[in-house]
This record gives structure tokens, sequence and C-alpha cells, in this order.
């Protein structure tokens, strides 16, 4: 009749983008007649923060502020293919098409500058605030705004890039499976302390502890919604879910939400994220993608700790008071592990 | 067989026409326009149709709207003063406390009953005032937090 | 809450940027603390009809007799949409890039596969009218016995369950049942080992659960084509499913979506777009079909159960030499992703780790459940918990520090994967490191200095797959307090470059546009104004 902590750990990867490849997508980016700048996309944001991600990429390619672009999306008329919002692939994929269109775009600016400032392209760089100036020469310059008016009404340009991003196809050895399943991977290492109640089966998740290798994050804010939110989830897949508690028997299906158990604002644990960056050679700026891999490394470090708790090994999940219980009882009582 | 509901929507008078047993989410969006309250379950579980009635939090999927005849009703649409944003809206967006933002406005519409009620909670507070509102993205913490931030900034809005 | 480690991997970056790495506000938040971000629902058309779909009492069933006449003079019912009358009705998704046959009808024919199977569409002027309508219906069916266990499935003399793949596999390349990973000599690593571990796991279903169920709108257009909000999470493969089973040209399509209500994975299968479509075209009317919550947690598809054992064969020294994994997807009655999901897992095979005898055999089964489908982690979240179970008996089992363990046996820059390409990019050692130190996980001082990168902190002997580590005794753990992680760092760090961009593949930039091109005014009241940002 005891409460038992315990820690666990699991270390993973994840592959960015479709498996194998194959999985192209476009962006379009073009200036309006005063110098701001709309980025279409068919891409999709779930949530995941895709229009924000792929606007500060675009800004930063083309070198103004975020503010002067949007991201429109998703229309199948004006936005261009993209293969879908899954497999972790919208930053790296989504994300490389708007560099690729914003280079194209930003090209073409810098050679209307260049003609209005009477001087060469490679002369001139973009100051990130709204302004084209020369090299070495800051005073010699010309806003954005002005090169787009002059571009669109005088020298007959249009400010505009187009961009396609696709990793090729990987063949696939159907006799060894050798095979090219994605360029670049991400890292997880979660530690999770867990209390285990050896009378009433329900195990407590106390705390995280993580480190995260995402490539390059792009906007820690946004980095940080995804492996809160995922984290809740990984231990909600490892405690609470499942639409057949009797797998593969398919009894008592739950309805909705009252039936569906996933943790509640009350069930929450603090959670000590660090966040590393190994830039992607393929990366837009080195960026890989988290949307999936937060959740992943939670369900077999809750396991582990359960295990490191009480000693018994839930192997089928979702790991219910109802299995720790039957095991602890087929165990003859917990035995803790030596603490950690 | 369609009644005619008159109430009070965000401080403004609407009426509608109403098919009998309709409920007052199916009314708000389809009737009167207003579609900044979302269902997600239709059944009362999920709480992101979360609306105040006389500053009560109530779920409007399962509100018969002829029950609302002359009574206040509030949404998330009603939060904002014109251009200023409630102190709520803002401590969301500070705290990044949404992702997909589906359950943004039954979140929010529940928070705003909670600080009229107890200007000052306590994070247990918090956690009880939402633990009808179902989040399936953020993990809850930031939307913790910014209720608490919008309660410390101390700011009352008329009722 | 969120620290970032800037010190480790810094000379392979250049930090210097002005937008990216900025904690900007996202630019839809306004939107939703507004309640004014557009999801596909959000829309007052009027005239809406509503579809609901007649679902199967059975998870096997021979369909002898409907009588739909009852419904079809029911109150409000508009139109009745049959089997017979979708156009294109076979379809799998994955063969608009050419992968799998089509086994899956939008509407089933004479068979039932699991339990929830749409047979019948009534479209009718409120979900309430449609569902009365839907009561009316009366449906005789011959149960035929079902099968809900992979393993079961797979038995001869099992009910098969697609008539496409009647052996209750998915084909790949026309040859296997699975897919199959084989790299070095399984046997010969297991009969070398000193200690052999082998354990089976299984994950079941998971429903997404996202707070906006799967739906969509089909409003016929003023110009002979067809509008449609949807909440999916992949506007082309659904506009190119839709248009494949309506026997449309895709530019008839107009897909509009982009601000979705959660997703996870589970708005990727084109549940309701199809039959929103058909209907629109049938009646003349704008149709949403809208699942309910009911409808989306047992019908809408779930990620699939999978069971997966695995045997290791590991050296008293900590040196994994051996696993062998058999893991089956549970793809319920029809493919979906599953056929995909299960080369995805054979490719996440072995884990993050250089292992030199990899053996692995991946198999899509087909029982009488409903079809599952991607959802967050496709492929690699079960297998993740597998291993990962995994790693932690083994260490118990040699006596080693679980995270030593892993850090051993992580992969290293230049490693040969069991795929058979080298590893590159790699960061587990570093990630583990971190985590332990923040966690007051003690770790051994050789531990704590090894690295990713190339022959970092490991003897090789050989072929860069053998490992011998340079000092492991199976020790106690040490209980001194942990010290501060060094990261070793070249002397003189060059100046890094940002990673070269993948070359655009656009043509050189393009004469001016057309002038004054639209896609057609607003042609619906829509509160907002805008249809998407």
């Amino acid at each position: 009749m005891a409460k038992h902590r315990g820690r666990g750990v699991a270390t993973i990867n994840y592959p960015i983008g479709m498996n194998l490849g194959g999985d192209p997508s476009q962006a379009l980016v073009h200036s309006n007649p005063t110098g701001k700048f709309s980025v279409a996309l068919s891409s999709i944001d779930l949530g995941q923060g895709m229009k924000s991600v792929t606007r500060q990429i675009c800004a930063e390619t083309l070198g103004v502020p975020v503010e002067d672009v949007y991201v429109d999306t998703a229309d199948s008329d004006t936005g261009p293919h993209c293969m879908g919002s899954f497999a972790s692939r919208g930053t790296h994929r989504v994300g490389n098409a708007v560099m690729a269109a914003a280079r194209e775009a930003r090209a073409v600016m810098m050679e209307a500058a260049a003609e209005e400032l009477e001087v060469d392209p490679g002369d001139l760089e973009t100051d990130g605030r709204g302004s084209i100036r020369v090299k070495g020469a800051p005073h010699r310059s010309i806003s954005v705004r002005d090169v787009a008016i002059a571009a669109q009404f005088r020298q007959g340009r249009t400010i505009s890039g187009r961009g396609i991003f696709l990793v090729p196809l990987s063949d696939v050895d159907p006799e060894t499976g050798e095979m090219s399943p994605a360029t670049c991977y991400a890292h997880a290492c979660l530690i999770a302390e867990v209390e285990v109640d050896d009378e009433t089966g329900e195990v407590t998740v106390l705390k995280m502890t993580s480190a995260y290798e995402v490539g390059r994050a792009l906007n820690p804010r946004l980095v940080e919604q995804q492996l809160v939110g995922g984290s809740w989830m990984g231990a909600s897949h490892a405690l609470y879910e499942t639409p057949e508690p009797y797998y593969p028997d398919t009894r008592d299906g739950p309805r909705d939400f009252g039936d569906y158990l996933m943790p509640g604002p009350g069930d929450l644990c603090p959670h000590d994220i660090s966040v590393l960056e190994r830039p992607a050679p393929d990366g837009p700026f080195g960026a890989k993608g988290i949307g999936e891999m937060c959740a992943n490394p939670v369900l077999p470090a809750v396991a582990n700790a359960i295990f490191a708790a009480v000693g018994v090994r839930i192997d089928e999940l979702p790991i219910t008071p109802e299995k720790v219980l039957r095991a602890l009882k087929a165990r003859g009582g917990a035995a803790p592990a030596r603490a950690r | 067989m369609k009644t005619p509901i008159q109430f009070r929507l965000n401080g403004e008078e609407v009426a509608a026409f109403a098919d009998s047993g309709a409920n007052l989410l199916d009314v708000l969006r389809e009737s009167v326009g207003d579609l900044s309250v979302k269902g997600g379950c239709w059944q009362g579980t999920c709480g992101s149709c979360t609306v105040l009635i006389d500053g009560a939090p109530r779920l409007s999927c399962l509100t018969l709207a002829e029950s609302c005849a002359n009574k206040s009703v509030e949404t998330v649409a009603g939060l904002r003063r014109g251009a200023d944003l409630h102190p709520l809206q803002i401590a969301f967006m500070d705290r990044f406390a949404a992702q997909c933002g589906y359950c943004t406005p039954g979140m929010l519409m529940a928070a705003k009953a909670l600080l009229n009620r107890n200007p000052n909670p306590s994070r247990e507070d918090v956690i009880e005032a939402i633990a009808g509102n179902i989040c399936r993205c953020t993990g809850y913490e930031p939307i913790i937090q910014a209720v608490l931030d919008a309660a410390r900034s101390g700011e009352r809005r008329r009722a | 809450m969120l620290e970032l480690r800037k010190e480790i991997f810094a000379d392979e970056r250049d930090d210097n940027l002005k937008e990216v790495g900025q904690p900007t506000q996202r630019q839809d938040m306004l939107g939703h603390v507004t309640g004014t971000s557009a999801y596909y629902d959000d829309h007052r058309l009027a005239g809406l009809l509503h579809l609901k779909v007649l679902r199967s009492l059975h998870a096997h069933a021979r369909i002898r007799s409907i009588d739909d006449s009852a419904a079809a003079r029911a109150p409000g019912v508009k139109r009745i949409i049959r089997a017979a009358d979708v156009p294109v009705n076979l379809n799998t998704l994955l063969s608009l890039i050419q992968f799998g046959k089509d086994d899956e009808p939008s509407l089933a024919t004479d068979v039932v596969r699991y339990k929830g199977e749409p047979i019948l569409g009534v479209v009718a002027t409120s979900e309430h009218a449609a569902r009365q309508a839907l009561d009316l219906v009366r449906v005789s069916y011959d149960p035929l016995p079902a099968v809900f266990d992979v393993e079961e499935a797979l038995k001869p003399g099992a009910p098969s369950v697609n008539a496409i793949y009647p052996k209750n596999t998915f084909e790949y390349y026309d040859k296997y049942d699975h897919q199959k990973l084989r790299f070095g000599d399984v046997e010969a690593g297991f009969a070398q080992a000193d200690l052999l571990v082998e354990e089976r796991y299984q994950m079941s279903p998971i429903e997404h659960a996202p707070v906006e169920t799967n739906g969509s709108i089909a409003v016929p257009d003023t110009n002979g084509r067809f509008v449609v909000y949807t909440s999916t999470q992949a506007l082309f493969f659904s506009l190119d499913t839709a248009a494949k089973i309506n026997a449309m040209p895709s530019n008839q399509l107009h897909f509009i979506g982009g601000t979705v209500g959660g997703g996870f994975g589970g708005k990727v299968d084109t549940l309701t777009e199809p039959l929103a479509i058909l209907a629109a075209r049938l009646t003349g009317a704008p149709v949403r079909y809208r699942l309910s919550r009911h409808e989306e947690m047992q019908f809408g598809s779930p990620r699939g159960a999978e069971r997966i054992y695995i045997k290791d064969g590991v050296m008293r020294d900590g040196r994994i030499l051996a696993r062998e994994v058999r893991a089956y997807f549970d793809s319920g009655a029809y493919t979906r992703l599953s056929s995909y999901a299960a080369v995805k897992c054979a490719a996440h095979i072995p884990g993050p780790y250089t292992i030199p005898n990899v053996h692995a055999d991946v198999f899509c089964v087909f029982t009488n459940r409903t079809p599952s489908t991607a959802m967050r982690g496709f492929g690699v979240t079960a297998l993740d918990f597998a291993l990962e179970c995994q790693m932690d008996k083994l260490a118990v089992a040699i006596g080693m520090d679980p995270i030593e363990f892993r850090i051993l046996n992580a992969y290293r820059d230049g490693d040969m994967k069991a795929h058979r390409r080298e590893a590159k990019n790699c960061a587990l050692i570093e990630c583990a490191q971190v985590a332990a130190e923040k966690a007051n996980w003690p770790i051994r001082e050789e531990f704590r200095r090894m690295s990713s990168r190339q022959g970092g902190g490991v003897t090789r002997t050989g072929g860069g797959a053998d490992r011998t580590p340079a000092r492991v005794t199976p020790a106690a753990t040490t209980t001194g307090p942990p010290q501060r992680v060094a990261y070793e760092r070249p002397a003189a760090a060059a100046p890094a470059h940002p990673p070269p961009p993948a070359p655009p593949r656009s043509a050189p930039p393009a004469a001016p546009a057309p002038a004054g091109s639209t896609h057609g005014a607003p042609r619906f009241s829509s509160v907002f104004g805008t249809r998407r940002r």
C-alpha cells in the first residue's frame, strides 16, 4: 500500500518528410505594387504553424521584415501543388520551396534596385527593415517600396518567384530493404519520472526532462508549442487512450470525449525542455521537423519509469491501472528498482 | 414549425426563427450568423461550444434555443471592445495558447466566466474552470498560464 | 519553459539571421482569439443540404437487400445516394502515386467489411431529417465470419477480408506479403551473443480526436465547377481523389481549406469530399457532409494497432550484435495508408543505433475493423515504444546504465545503417548527454565525452560496424556530483556558412504576368469576407 517513484528514459530519432521522398511542394511569391509580399501555397495549417514558419522563412530569404509578408493558403486555384501536411514534412519541404521562390523574387528585386541606384546587384544588400542599400555606403539606399513601384510601373519587371522542392523518390530493394528513407533526422532523449500507486495501479507522470535536436528552431515559441503539446499527447497515448479497450476484441468502443480518456488540465506535469540544433544540410536554414517526434519518446520512457518504480513491465499500450495491478499481482507485489 | 426567438447577443438585440427543438449552437451559427461559436461533439462533452448565458458558462449545443428568450448571450465575437482586445485575448496571444484555435473560443468564454466570478483565481481554480474544455493541441499549460496572466493584469472589463 | 543550447554544434551553424529564430507571433493567433479564423464550416450558405450515411451494423456480412423506399419519402429528404450512383466506386488513396490497387468502395456494394462501413447516403434539408430518414432504411445482412487479430488473419483458413487482397496482406513488389530488411547475418550474431532477449509488444489503435471533426461542404459554382470547403490535411490529394471517384476532370473542383481544427493524420483520407461533391452534383445544391463525434471516434480511421516482436542478441560489454524484428500493422478492412506505413516501419528499424546484423519482416494485414490510417508518428510511434522498452530490458539484463547503453550503441556520423546508407547529421548522443545532465542522472565520464561526430569516442575495428568501446565495465553507478559537460570543438573553427540550399527547380524569371486574371468574385455570404488566411 504505497506510492513508488521511478525514472525511465527513451532515445529516438525521427525521419523528416514522407518515407522514401517523392513528396514535392511548391510555392509562389510575389510583390504587390508597394513592395509587400504574398506567399501562395496550398499547404495546410493544422495548428502546427505552417503559415507562420513559412512567413518567417520568406521574409528572411527576401531580406524584408516579417510584417511585409503574408502567407495565403489553401486554395487549389491559386496555390501551387503541395503534397500535404503530414510526415513532419511541412517545414522541410514547404520551407525549402518558399526559400526557392523567395530567392527568385529577391533576385528580381535586387536587379530592379540596382537599376534605380545605378550599381551592380552584387553591390547591394537588404537591411531587413525595408530598405536596400549599397554595401559599405548605407546612405545610398532605396526603400523596397520604391523599388517595387519602379519595377512594376517603369522597368516592367515582376518581382516574383516560383519554387519547388522535391526529394527524388528512392527505390526499395525487395530482398534487402535497401533504401533512402529520408535525407535528415531529428533526435530526442526524454526522461520521465512517474509515481505508481500499488493499491490502485494509477500512474502519475511527475516530471519530464528532455532534449530535442531539431536542426534549427525557426521560431522557438512554435517549437515549444509542439514539444509541450506533443509530450502531453505522448503521455495520453501511454496511459489513457484507446478506442478499443480490449483489442483485438472490438467491444466497448468510446462514443465521445466522456468515454475516450485523455489527461485534463489537472493531470499535467512540468516539462524541462532543451533544444539542440544540428542543421540539416538540406533543411531551410537547417531546419528539420518536430510535429510527430515530440510525442514518441514519452511512451517508452513512461513504461521504463514504471518498471523502475515497481518492477513490472507493461508491453501493451495503453498502460491502464488494471494492467498495472494485474502485473503487480502476478509478480507478488511491487519491487522498486534502486532509485536513480 | 418555427418559433421566433429574441435575445441579446453580445449586447445587441437579435432575433431568429428556430425550428422547435433547435439548440442554441445551431441557431447562433446558422440563423443569427455568429460563426465564432464552434461545434466539436454536439453532445456536450468537448466544451468548444461554450457561451455565457446571463453570465454563466453553458454548452450551447445542449441548450434549447427557445430557452434563451430575453436572456443575454455572450460569445467570443463580443469579447473585444471595438478595436481593443480583452485581457484574456491578449494573454492567450502572449502565451501562444492556441495552435489550431478550434477550442479557443470555448476556452475564452469559460475563462471569462471564471474571471467574472473570481477575479483572483488560483491555478486550481483555473483548472477546474476549463476542465470541461478539450484541447488536443497545446497540452493545456499555456492556456492555464494565460488565464492566470489575464487575472493578474488586474484590468476589469465591463460585464 | 524551453532553453536553446546554442553552444552545441555551434560550429555547424550561422546564427546571424534576422527573422528566422525570432519568437514572432503567429500569423493566425489574432484570428484564433477573436473567433475569426475560418474553418471549413464557417460559411453560411443558403439552401444548404446535409448528407449522412447509413453504416453497416456488422463487421463482415453480405448485403442481401436494401429497401430505401421509406427513407426516400421521408420529410426533408431530397435524394438517396446509392452505390450505383458513384461513378468510380473503388479506390485507394495511394493510387495517385501508383502504390497499391484500388480496394475500397465509397459505398459498399455486396459485402461490408467493417462495422460502420458506409452503405448508402441520404441528403436532406437538415441533419436531423437525414438521420430520421436513415432509421427508415431496411438492410438485410447475411453475417460472415470475421477476423480481428493480425496473426489470426494470416493463418490458413482465416476469413478473407478484402476481395482485392484475398490472403489478408498487402502485396509488395508483386512478390512478397511483407517488406523485408536484411543486413548482415542475424543468426551468426545471435550465436555469438552473450544474451538473447525476445519480447512481444502491442500498441492499440488510437483515435486522433481533433476538436474539429472531418467534414466538407461542396457547393455548385457559377461556372459549372464545384467549390469544396474542406478540413483536409492534403488539399490536392483530396481534390484528385474526389475527382477520380466522381470521374471529373480535376479542374472542375476548386478546393478551399488550409485552416484546420486539428488533424494529427486523421484528415488525409478524404473521407467526406467525394460523396459531398456527388451529392451536390445530384441535387444542384450545396451539401455538407460532416462526421458527428461518434462517427469520428468509431468510424473515422484510427491509428492502426501494431504488434511487434523483437529478438536481440547482446554482449555483456554492451554491444548489440543482432536485432530481428517482426511487425504487423492492423490495416483494418482496407489499405488506405497502411501499406506505406509498413515500409516506413522497416525504414526505421533498428532504431538510431549501429547494429551490424539486422533482419526484419513488416506486414500490412487486413482485418474486419475500421480501416486505419496515418497518425502522428505513423510507422514509427509503436516501433519506438517497442525498441526503447527493449533497450531498457537489454540494459537491465547486462547490468548497464540505460543511458550509457544507448550512448554506446547510438549511431554516429559515418556509420553504416541497415539500409546500406551512411549515417550523417546524427545527434542522439548529445541529446542523451543533455537530458542526463539536466535530470541529474549520472553517467560516467567517458560517456559524457562521446560524440555523434565521425569517430567520436569509440574505437573502431574494421568495417565501421564493429564497435569495441575503449573501456567499459558494467560498474556500479557513480554517486559523485555530475560534472559540467564539455563539448569538444575544433580549435580554429572556420566561419560556418549557411548550408547550401537545394538548387531551385524553377526556370529563369518569367515575363510579366498577364494582367487582371481573377478566380471569381466572392459567391456566397461568408461572414468574415475572406476565404482563408
